[in-house]
């Protein structure tokens, strides 16, 4: 790992939650790397969670995703989402104790332009059934980002255990 | 059912808060959900359309799926 991979914040959950917010993030650095292990208590085995910068739920989040189980691959783009969906993360339906794991890489998060990330997501069950999510996705707003929110969807909550790292990277 | 809870970490001082939802953030939140939904089965439903159109002509041409990958290869 290079030298300048800096651990910003992180956080384990004791408990469940819905979102989990790093706010006030320094504009010290070049690029972001958020790092998650997640479980959700949603009745299925695997699950969209959901990403928004700012506290903006703006229709300005688009993606390109490709999706894989195995057996079978596809591919979806959204042009105008009020967030970015991060896939695949672990359902309450996957095996007991097992986590799904995944990353976000924001480079220039401080730019005045749009902001282009990229995303991978599994969702691993210790079963037959597990699967990934890699995604190409666009926050189209010119504003350096201060916050990420990572959120469960409606209703559901990251269970106790499910662990997020904020890394800040330099270029020198 | 509880209210659910949000968890804010400021990367700047260490703090670490933990509120409710307001309603406006639920609100969202079910949304996204909806259009979740709505998703996942209209990508269920395109597949099952795929699917079906390639057993007709499977079934047209009169050969087995295992036949059809013989025949174009596995690319």
């Amino acid at each position: 790992m290079a030298s300048t991979y800096t651990l910003i914040s992180s956080n384990v959950l004791s408990g469940s939650a819905a979102s989990v917010t790093f706010s006030s993030i320094p504009s010290t650095y070049t690029d972001l790397v958020l790092r998650v292990s997640l479980r959700t208590d949603t009745s299925a085995s695997f699950v969209q969670t959901n990403l928004t910068f700012n506290s903006d739920s703006s229709a300005i989040y688009s993606a390109t995703y490709l999706y894989g189980t195995g057996s079978a691959a596809s591919s979806t783009n959204y042009t105008a989402d009020t967030y970015a969906r991060e896939v695949y993360y672990d359902g309450a339906n996957a095996t007991s104790n097992t986590f799904g794991s995944g990353e976000i890489y924001i480079p220039n998060y401080t730019s005045t332009t749009s902001k282009s990330f990229s995303a991978f997501g599994v969702e691993e069950d210790n079963n037959s059934a597990a699967r990934i999510g890699v995604e190409a996705q666009l926050y189209r707003n010119t504003s350096a980002i201060s916050s990420i929110t990572w959120a469960a969807t409606s209703g559901q909550n990251f269970v106790s255990g499910s662990s997020f790292y904020l890394y800040g990277i330099k270029n020198s | 059912m509880t209210t659910p809870t949000a968890i804010e970490i400021n990367c700047t001082t260490g703090e670490v808060t933990e509120r409710p939802l307001t309603a406006e953030e639920i609100a969202a939140n079910e949304a996204a959900q909806a259009q979740a939904e709505a998703d996942r089965l209209a990508a269920e439903a395109e597949a099952a359309t795929k699917a079906e159109a390639k057993a007709q002509l499977l079934a047209k041409l009169g050969i087995t799926a295992e036949e059809a990958t013989l025949l174009l290869g596995d690319n």
